[in-house]
């Protein structure tokens, strides 16, 4: 379907075209209801865990420089400020991954009278597991 | 000064005595501004408003019009959130005007603004052509069951029924969907919920034609499932349900032999 049947035409000299609110209409948390927060937050995670892959593909190549590269990184891995990174990284993939549960299942015609109550369950869900995670990654450090 | 009291629903109603008796703190409306061509920047004018109790946005904007700038740009009908003319965006949420009260909005500056994603025609005021494309493009507008009885005749010289039942077509949908926002070919919410109907209910037509629309990167798959039109309608019409419903449909249709 082409642009112009949609109509979007042109309405004339000095007549704004279109009034799309761009990206900022994604991320905007003006008037956010529960379903907007939780597509926000799975842009925001997922752009995370892409720039966390490649991060980690970088790290992994350190092994192609020999033990003594490898364990500098691994002192570095056990510092406070890394850890908390690592706390991050856990709360971004507990978000994402099971936010993508419930948006699996809508996307099939599934629960979509208990969506909103599904998220609340999956982020509750999602924060105990990275309270227990934080935990553990505080007694390693 | 003359009060606020519900003036702007006077050819529907007319105000009550304790209405115009609870005159309360006035309302502070930051308006948005513009009229495409005008020499002026697009601006937010701020107007303080009388307003009493029951008071609706509308009736603030009404009130603006005839006592601090006739120029102001506001389009409504029914005062009954039947018509779907008065969609803006007020508070930074899609609402009716007629039917949101200043009162549930608290105090403070209440930003009021034109809905998104729509070309402007001037300050309040949106072309709603996009939105009716893609209704249209659906092709086949459902009706309730009691219009086609012989009792719901559409009057004479008027065709026949052509909307879409429920939708009241205010736009408030596309306003509200984060990706209308950056994809101006998706079919939308709206549309996509129309198609869903013809799927859901064909009666003896074929549904062929709607799934195949639907069934593509600007139908029900650009949807990123953020409910914010579901939220919005204020007909509960249920767009994102429509879609996820129509995706069903799609994965679970027949599939032609290659």
């Amino acid at each position: 379907m082409s642009e112009r049947e949609l109509g979007d035409r042109d309405a004339g000299p000095g007549r704004p075209l279109d009034r799309r609110r761009g990206v900022a209409g994604w991320v905007d948390p003006r008037g956010r209801r529960l379903g907007g927060w939780a597509f926000i937050l799975n842009r925001v995670t997922g752009i995370g865990i892409v720039v966390y892959l490649y991060l980690h593909l970088g790290v992994l190549s350190l092994l192609a420089r020999g033990p003594e590269a490898w364990d500098a990184f691994i002192a570095v891995a056990l510092s406070p400020l890394f850890l908390f990174f690592d706390v991050v990284l856990l709360a971004g993939l507990l978000i994402h991954g099971l936010n993508g549960i419930r948006v699996t299942l809508t996307g099939f015609g599934l629960v979509l009278d208990a969506q909103k109550a599904l998220f609340v369950a999956l982020m509750i869900l999602a924060a105990i597991v990275l309270l227990v995670g934080a935990i553990r990654l505080v007694e390693v450090g | 000064m003359s009060g606020l009291d519900g003036g702007a629903r006077a050819s529907s109603r007319a105000p009550s005595a304790s209405s115009v008796e609870q005159q309360s703190a006035p309302a502070r409306l930051r308006v948005y501004r513009h009229k495409p061509g005008a020499a002026a920047a697009p601006r937010f004018e701020i107007y303080e408003v009388p307003a009493s109790a029951g008071a609706t946005v509308l009736d603030a904007l009404l009130w603006i019009r005839r006592h601090r700038d006739p120029g102001l740009m506001v389009r409504h009908s029914c005062l009954h959130a039947s018509c779907g003319t008065c969609g803006m965006r007020i508070a930074g949420r899609e609402a009716l005007a007629c039917v949101t009260s200043l009162a549930e909005l608290g105090p403070g500056e209440v930003t009021v603004e034109p809905l998104a994603n729509l070309p402007l025609v001037g300050d309040l005021v949106v072309d709603m052509e996009p939105s009716y494309a893609r209704l249209r493009a659906i092709g086949r507008p459902l009706v309730r069951e009691s219009e086609l009885r012989p009792e719901g005749r559409p009057a004479e010289g008027i065709p026949g029924p052509t909307r879409f039942e429920d939708c009241i077509e205010c736009g408030l949908c596309l306003s509200a969907c984060p990706i209308v926002a950056t994809d101006p070919r998706y079919l939308g919410p709206a549309g996509l919920a129309a198609a869903w109907r013809s799927v859901e209910e064909p009666r003896g037509g074929a549904v062929g034609r709607v799934l195949a629309l639907a069934d593509d990167e600007q139908g029900v798959w650009r949807c990123h499932t953020a409910w914010e039109c579901t939220e919005a309608c204020p007909s509960n019409v249920d767009p994102a349900g429509s879609i996820m419903r129509l995706r069903r449909a799609i994965v679970l249709a027949p599939r032609p032999k290659q």
